[in-house]
Order: C-alpha cells, then structure tokens, then sequence
C-alpha cells in the first residue's frame, strides 16, 4: 500500500486523536479532553448518517433522535439505580435500532423531500416526548451517572472515559468500513444509484436500505449514550432538528460517502466553533456564510480536497 | 368543556392557520417552482418582525411600518435570492439544506448584532384592540380578526395571481417545464428572482403581524419554518390550494390540541402532571397527523400536478 496523501491524513488524525490526553495533561488544559471527546461523539454520529446518507442516499433529517434514545437510555435506567454500562450500551444499541426499524419502515415508502420531512417529523415527535416527560426533567433536562462497568473500565476517571470513547469511535470506523465494502454495502449503493436496476436483478433494496436505517441508528445512539457520559446530563435538546441538521452538515464538511469525511468534518466544525467563539461573540456571523463557501466551491467536501493518486475519477 | 370553548379555540385555530399559510405559501413556490429546499425562509420572517419592530419605533405607527416593513422584506428576499440562493437551484437538496442552514446562522447573528439578544415587544394599535361578536355570545379580539382577514385577502391575491395573470401563467409553465420556457424567449431568472421576492415579502408580512401577539427574538424563525415545512408537504409541495387547507388542518390541530390534551389527561393523571405534560403531547399531535398523511398519501393532499 502506497502512501497517499489520504493514507497520511488518516493517520494524522489517528495519531492527534490517540495522544490529546498525555499532551492536554503535560499542557495543563483539561478542557481539551472534553473536546476531542465531543469531536469523537459527534464524529461516530456523523459515520452513521453517512452510512445511509452518502452511501444509501437516504437524506434523513432526523438523526440526532437516536442521540437522544441513547442519553435517554443512560439517563432513565441511572435513575432508576440500574447504573451499570452492561445494561446502558446494549438498550441503547437494541433500542435505537428497533425504534430506527420502526420509523424507517414508515419512512422508507416516500422519497426525496417527504423522506426529509418525514424523518424530520418522527424527530420532532420524540423531541416533544422528550419535553412532556416530566418524570425526567421534561424541558430541564436530567443529570445523569456514567454508565459503571464494576471495576474494569472507570468512567470517572478522565483518561479512561477519554478511550472509552476513542474506543468507540475505532470500533465505528471498522464496523463501517467492513459494511461499506460487503456484498450488502454493495446493495446499499446500488440502490442508491440504480434503484430501479437492483430490484431487477433480484435485490429487495427496501430490505436492505430498511437494515441499514437501523445499523446506522443503532450506532447514532451509542454516541448519544457516549454524549450523556461525558456531560452527565440529558436534554430534549439532544433531539433538536438542528442538531440533526448540524450532524447534517459535519457530514457534507467532510465529504458524504467517505469512511473518514465524517470524522474531518465533526473535527473541523466543532474546532472551527471553537476558534471563531475565541475570535468573536458573534462567530455565527462568519460560521453561517461559510456554509454557503463550502457548498459553492468545495462540493465534494474537506475529504475530497485531499488528492489521492490511486481514485481519479472517485 | 364548554360549547363556546371549543368555538374561541377552532377560531384561533383557523387565525393560526391563516398565519401559517402566508409562509408557506412563499416556501411551496419556491419549493415547488425552483426545486429549492430554502430554510432561509425562516429567517425572512424574523427579519419582517424586526423591522416591523424597527419601524414602529421610527415612525410611530404600527400601520404604517406594516406598509413599509413589506418593501423592506421584499428587497431583502430578492438581495438574498441575488447573492446567494440562485446558484443553488440546480443543486441537490442537500446542497441547498447546508447552504441556507448556514444562513440561518447569519441571520440570526445578524439581527442579535444589530438589535441586541434580548426580546422586542410591541403593542396591538390602539384601533384593533378592542373585541368583536362574529358569532353572537363569543367576544373576538379585533387583531386576530384582522389576521384572519389579511390572510384571506392574500389567499384571493395569490389565486389571481397565479391563475389569471401572465405573471402566472409564466409561473405554472416554468414549474412543468423550465428549460422550454427558457427556450421560448422566457427572462425564466428574473421570473424566480420575482417569486422569490413575493415569497419573502409573504413571510415578512406575517412576521410583521406576529409582532405584537408572539415575542420577537432570534430563533423565533425556526419554528414557524418546521411548522411551515410540515404544511407544504402535508398539503402537497407545489400547491398553493394543499397549502391554505393544509395550513387551516394544521393551525387547528395545534391550538385545539393544545387545549383539549391537558384536560383529556386529567382523567388519568394528576392536574400538574397533565398541565405541563399536556402542551408537549399536543405538538407531537401534528407531526402524528402528518406521518398519517404521508402514510396514505406519500404524495400529499393536493399533488401538484407537475412534478
């Protein structure tokens, strides 16, 4: 294997995301673990939409929903005193996908801008769920305890809870790479390009996208059970369209349909954030029209901007 | 519940309804003309508040802002349309949703920069604060009567437009076929740049009326954008009519919802639980009733008959 350019970035990346915890420590700034670690969150959110998105053309406008399955999952069982990452992780995983199964099923019979809005509206009808559960915060919100996993993984400990999520995000990464390049990650895209050829050949395609919703929600709500370890805390707000809209984006940033354009993306965005809040109160005011840059001018994204000699024509 | 609860409320639905229908109907024009998801659309609503905000202050009446507030909203459509948003029309949705949401952010900034974080309010003019009988027994506030009115008038406005003038005749050509329209000698982008501007002019207008009856602050644009969303598709993307009967649907769901949920709850919850509970069922009510809609009939209400 050649070293491209792409194979450096990855590594680049890698490396940067496996040595923050001893440099932010040596540095004194604790605040940059909290950072990296909202990077990775957002970034295994940002691979499972491009699951379906860049390589299923599934535009769903509802994915911060399975993040907000994932807190809630954390949040509700630690109140009831079930406190233990045994139990969190696996009803996160089998409860985002059935619920993902769920509004794929109903969602996946339109197309094209009904398929927007609809997952845009299963999104807002768990949101507003959220808000009436007063039992939980309703609007609040609710703290929550990190998942314990007895004495094997402590959570508690910031280092420990720092690869727990790079864990995860290593494990996405791999989960999504195998499925991207399996016979069923070939059905997928061609479904996506030729709906209509792959049902001719024999493929049920509505089965295959349907399975690949709920691969993708299940790995969306690992990042919201992630997300509620790191901040203890779990809102509505989890839910929001415009987190489904910024996950949206961090995708697009970074290049749909790529294994690592997800990854550059919700790096770039949530560090652009960052620098832009230092430089400005009203750091909105630039973040928003270069949106608009990126889509006239880099339009296949961050990913594609980085020349890789082996894909001309990618 | 009383008999005359349920008429003030279905009447509050229908002056929401109408409310909502002078934004969708610039977003499904849009939507259905141009092919261009436009999340801005928000945004120009918001600005037609502040300025109506704006205007009051300057020149004292609220009528008279009303009148200039349209113009203001209407170039502010057609510089946005100019600047950004046309080259956007033959991209794909995708490109189009990180664009405008992008915007969004703009614009919000924008007016919290120029006009500070904090709510606006303004008052209801002095004549159209009193009350009326339309139905004998049931006292209606004037305002919402006037919104109601307003609403109707544009209804009838955008009828003749699209259906009697050349200005509309250019329009349902160019959403069944722009490239023949084109073809034809058809000025086809200044023909958007116009729709364009009746859509924000629209949307500002409605912002303008909400003014003295909602808060104005940032983000008060995106709501109303979902809501509006929600109608165009329920209604059928491209369809003026699917918008009015979409939007009446929706405004009814939604404020009767909002009062006969609670009070449904109480049977087997506790008051507070069903009071603070009960708001929140009721807005999941609409994207309930939508979901149905989109199960039955993926196409909408009314599919416009182009594509």
């Amino acid at each position: 294997m050649r070293a491209t350019p792409r194979l450096v970035a990855i590594a680049i990346c890698l490396i940067v995301l496996a040595i923050v915890p001893p440099v932010a420590t040596a540095m004194g700034e604790p605040y940059y673990l909290r950072l990296f670690e909202r990077i990775m969150i957002f970034a295994i959110a940002a691979i499972s939409l491009d699951l379906i998105l860049g390589y299923g053309g599934m535009v769903s406008f509802g994915h911060a929903a399975y993040l907000g399955i994932g807190g809630y999952a954390v949040a509700i069982f630690s109140y009831y005193g079930v406190g233990s990452g045994w139990v969190h992780f696996p009803v996160t995983i089998v409860g985002s996908a059935l619920i993902a199964l769920f509004i794929g099923a109903i969602s996946l019979r339109t197309s094209g801008m009904y398929f927007i809005m609809i997952t845009l509206a299963f999104t807002q009808m768990l949101y507003f769920l959220g808000v009436s559960l007063e039992e939980y915060g309703g609007d609040d919100g609710i703290n929550t305890d990190r998942s314990g996993f007895a004495k094997l993984i402590d959570l508690y400990d910031p280092w420990t809870l720092y690869y727990f999520t790079f864990g995860w995000l290593l494990l996405c990464l791999l989960i999504s790479w195998r499925l991207v390049n399996s016979r069923f990650g070939m059905v997928i895209r061609g479904a996506f390009s030729n709906e209509t050829r792959m049902q001719a050949i024999g493929f049920p395609t509505y089965r295959y996208k349907l399975a690949a919703f709920a691969i993708a929600g299940a790995m969306c709500g690992v990042a919201g059970a992630l997300l509620a370890n790191i901040t203890e805390f779990v809102t509505p707000e989890y839910m929001h369209w415009f987190r489904s809209g910024e996950i949206m984006v961090m995708v697009l940033l970074g290049g749909m349909g790529t294994l690592f354009g997800p990854l550059l993306g919700a790096a770039v965005f949530l560090l652009l954030e960052e620098v832009l809040k230092e430089v400005t109160q009203h750091w909105q005011i630039i973040f928003g029209p270069l949106f608009v840059i990126l889509v006239l001018f880099a339009r296949r994204g961050l990913w594609g901007l980085i020349p890789d000699r082996e894909d001309r024509d990618g | 519940m009383s008999f005359l609860l349920i008429v003030e409320q279905t009447l509050n639905g229908i002056q929401f309804g109408v409310f909502l229908f002078l934004i969708s109907a610039g977003l499904t024009l849009v939507f259905g003309i141009m092919n261009m998801v436009n999340l801005t659309h928000g945004s120009l609503y918001m600005m037609g508040a502040y300025y109506a905000f704006a205007l009051t202050n300057l020149t004292g009446s609220f009528y008279l802002a009303i009148l200039l507030m349209i113009p203001a909203a209407l170039v502010t459509g057609i510089v946005l349309e100019l600047v950004a948003l046309r080259t956007l029309y033959s991209r794909d949705h995708l490109d189009q949703v990180l664009a405008t949401f992008g915007l969004i952010l703009f614009f919000n900034e924008l007016v919290r920069l120029v006009w500070g974080p904090e709510n606006k309010r303004f008052d209801i003019p002095q004549s159209l604060s009193g009350h009326v009988e339309i139905i004998p027994g049931i006292p209606y506030p004037e305002y919402r009567v006037a919104i109601i009115a307003v609403g109707l008038l544009v209804a009838v406005f955008l009828y003749f437009l699209i259906a009697r003038t050349r200005i509309g005749m250019l329009v349902r050509a160019g959403a069944s076929n722009r490239m023949m329209v084109g073809a034809l000698g058809v000025n086809i982008r200044l023909l958007y740049t116009v729709i364009f501007g009746i859509g924000a002019a629209l949307a500002g207008l409605a912002g303008g009326m909400a003014g003295p009856i909602l808060s104005v602050g940032t983000g008060m644009g995106e709501g109303m954008l979902i809501l509006a969303f929600v109608v165009i598709v329920i209604g059928g993307i491209g369809s003026i009519r699917g918008a009015l009967v979409a939007s009446v649907l929706v405004g009814i769901v939604e404020t009767v919802g909002r009062s006969t949920v609670p009070i449904l709850l109480q049977g087997f919850l506790s008051r507070d639980v069903a009071n603070t509970a009960g708001p929140a069922l009721a807005s999941m009510l609409i994207y309930v009733v939508m979901a149905a809609v989109l199960f039955f009939r993926p196409q909408g209400l009314f599919p416009a008959r182009t594509g």
